[in-house]
């Protein structure tokens, strides 16, 4: 095997150890989203009840539809928890490591900070303090470039969007200012 | 023929600065998409679907599909470089793609994928414009009760042919099929599932769901994985180029084989993935030399990339034609198709004759240029992985955002995006599939208003849907289909049966 002459190599200091303990099991989280589904189905259930499953004269109510696939999801909801139930115990696939929730909690708590402040700021601002934050805390990387790339790509957005294309993102205090 | 004057008049349509400046775009953007971790086809295409709200439906499609070439040319890149496949069909092509990277022969793996890529979409183009018309016009003569039987085909192969566990799929879809459901009821009027709430008045959209699903899910299920990355670069020169086009007739049957296998695969729900495994372990099964499999033969990287382009394009047959995306990235086009205020399904051949003559002839052209783009700006895109993924997650992020909201200028529809960002996470982690939940949203409505058409027109009588040869057949089919399973298993005992009797 000849050696290629040129590679790019990308570190990640921070990746989850593969020794990580797990926090849940597959199995866990199976179970715990086919009984979250199962209430939904029910709920649904019982609100396309009211609204009318029955036929009358011009054919089926508006509800029967989606009473019947309540019916059909709550089934298939109860058969994977009995199958899960009903398994070898000793074959327990880990879900998530610790390591790996951090890691998607690093991206998912900033998503939702960012979404909030969509609400309030508008997604320009918050999209120049989400990809700043994300950059320095996460990234580590120098403070500059982040803020850098943060601005061009929120004023790149803003251009293409607002004035090129003509698609209208919630504003805040700051575009205000600025007359939009 | 009437399909060459028709594809002509495509070509027309298509030839004007302003589209052919969006084909560019639309391949660039695409390649990037299909290079970066975290995105792909279908996200890349939904996240970009807001730019072409504000134009007219030829150039936004022309745009959307140029992108999903684009991305089908970028998948290849990374699996070729850095064994990492972009998307599950590109899984096949690292087998023999790395290692003959590995070996220095990057640039040949390339120029075979790219070049193979290449020819599986043409051959499935050819199949669409000779195909898709004849299809279009034989569907013109379906009522209520034939569209209700495809649907159920559709919904019904999906579960019978799916690769997951059975009661997964069929969670899956149900799902899709109730929250296509709420608001407000397109036959009576009345609400149903909104629960007083004035935000799910409107529904809940298929693009924001999709964004959700696919884009935000992607960035933490990304996350969670080591991030580091070792691959080669690559420079294709001109003389490499002509040695691999050199080779490429000597492989002719498997070129023509994974074609079809990718051709129908495509046609058929959900068939990218395990049209380019199909092909890659037939080409093995039929060569002389087995063992050199996995170990960087040029073979091994023809025949997925073929079929894996073969479907992902003849997956726009059945949108085209009868309305029913055969793909993921095909159900976004006809969300697509709707927003910008057509109406899919075999009409779309007879009114919107220049739409469809143009998307057709744009994956002529599309498939051309884009060739001949990664093919001399491979280097640039794979130096866009030295991104750090810390910016490039928040920007994703930052885009699925505009385009969750640009849909309906609705802040609700940023937090649905949200939610449906961590099912999706947790869904793809426990194994139930998305793509069945993604097509039962986007056709759920027209197949409860089919269902209750027909209904109404036999007066509650279920027979309706065995009332004629055709719609018959093909109700029959799909319970065939949906209890495969059951009937493949009996098919093998009752062969062990008589292989004991003997």
């Amino acid at each position: 095997m000849s050696k290629p002459e040129a590679e790019i190599v990308v570190e990640d200091p921070a990746a989850p150890a593969d020794d990580s303990p797990a926090v849940a099991t597959r199995r866990t989280v199976d179970i715990v989203v086919s009984i979250l589904l199962l209430a939904l189905a029910a709920l649904l259930a019982f609100d396309n009840w009211r609204t009318g499953m029955s036929w009358d004269s011009t054919g089926p109510q508006a509800g029967y539809f989606p009473f019947y696939l309540s019916v059909i999801l709550a089934g298939a909801c109860l058969y994977g928890i009995g199958k899960e139930f009903l398994a070898r115990r000793q074959a327990r696939e880990t879900f998530v490591t610790r390591d790996q929730l951090r890691r998607v909690m690093q991206v998912f708590a900033p998503t939702l900070l960012f979404c909030l402040f969509t609400q309030w700021l508008g997604l320009y601002v918050a999209s120049l303090l989400l990809i700043v934050g994300f950059m320095t805390f996460i990234g580590r990387i120098a403070a500059w470039k982040a803020l850098l790339t943060a601005f061009l790509f929120s004023l790149v957005m803003f251009v293409t969007f607002e004035i090129a294309f003509d698609v209208i993102m919630p504003k805040g205090p700051l575009e205000a200012l600025f007359g939009h | 023929m009437e399909a060459f004057g028709l594809l002509l008049y495509g070509f027309g349509v298509l030839l004007t600065w302003k589209t052919l400046a969006l084909m560019m775009v639309g391949l660039v953007l695409g390649i990037f998409v299909g290079v970066l971790p975290g995105l792909g086809g279908p996200n890349g295409v939904a996240i970009l679907l807001p730019l072409t709200f504000t134009m007219d439906p030829t150039s936004a499609i022309v745009m959307l599909s140029c992108i999903y070439w684009g991305a089908l040319f970028g998948g290849a890149i990374t699996s070729i470089l850095f064994n990492i496949p972009g998307e599950a069909w590109s899984v096949a092509t690292t087998f023999d793609g790395y290692p003959m990277a590995q070996q220095g022969r990057a640039a040949e793996a390339l120029t075979a994928a790219f070049t193979s890529s290449f020819i599986g979409s043409l051959v499935a183009v050819l199949l669409i414009t000779f195909l898709a018309p004849g299809i279009a016009s034989f569907a013109l003569r379906f009522g209520p009760p034939e569209f209700f039987a495809v649907y159920f085909l559709t919904f019904c192969s999906f579960i019978g042919l799916g690769r997951e566990e059975k009661h997964k799929i069929v969670v899956s879809m149900a799902l899709g099929l109730l929250l296509a459901g709420v608001g407000m009821d397109t036959v009576s009027g009345q609400l149903r599932m909104t629960f007083g709430s004035s935000d799910l008045l409107r529904g809940i959209n298929f693009l924001v769901a999709v964004i959700g699903l696919f884009g935000i899910s992607e960035i933490m299920l990304t996350m969670e994985e080591r991030l580091a990355l070792r691959g080669h670069a690559a420079k294709i020169s001109l003389r490499v180029v002509l040695k691999v086009w050199k080779e490429m007739p000597r492989y002719w049957v498997t070129l023509l084989r994974s074609s079809v296998i990718g051709c129908w695969l495509g046609i058929t729900p959900g068939g990218a993935i395990a049209a380019s495994f199909m092909s890659y372990n037939l080409a093995k099964r039929f060569s002389k030399d087995k063992e050199s499999f996995g170990k960087g033969r040029i073979e091994g990287v023809f025949a997925p990339e073929t079929a894996a382009h073969a479907s992902g394009t003849s997956a726009l047959l059945p949108m085209l034609a009868l309305g029913i995306p055969g793909s993921g990235t095909a159900a976004i086009l006809l969300g697509g198709l709707m927003v910008w205020g057509l109406n899919p399904g075999p009409l779309l051949f007879v009114e919107h004759k220049e739409f469809v003559w143009g998307l057709i002839a744009s994956m002529y052209l599309g498939n051309v240029v884009g060739l001949v783009l990664v093919l001399t700006t491979v280097p640039l895109f794979a130096a866009v992985l030295r991104v750090p993924f810390a910016a490039i997650a928040p920007m994703i992020v930052v885009s699925c955002a505009i385009g969750a909201f640009a849909i309906q200028n609705a802040m609700f529809d940023i937090w649905l995006m949200l939610v449906f960002g961590v099912a999706g996470y947790v869904f793809k982690k426990i194994g139930i599939p998305l793509a069945p939940f993604t097509l039962a949203l986007v056709l759920g409505n027209r197949a409860e208003d089919s269902f209750r058409l027909s209904m109404i027109g036999a007066e509650g009588d279920m027979r309706v849907f065995w009332s004629n040869g055709l719609v018959g057949t093909i109700a029959s089919l799909a319970l065939v289909l949906l209890l495969w399973p059951l009937i493949a298993g009996g098919i093998k005992r009752i062969r062990l049966v008589f292989a004991r009797g003997t």
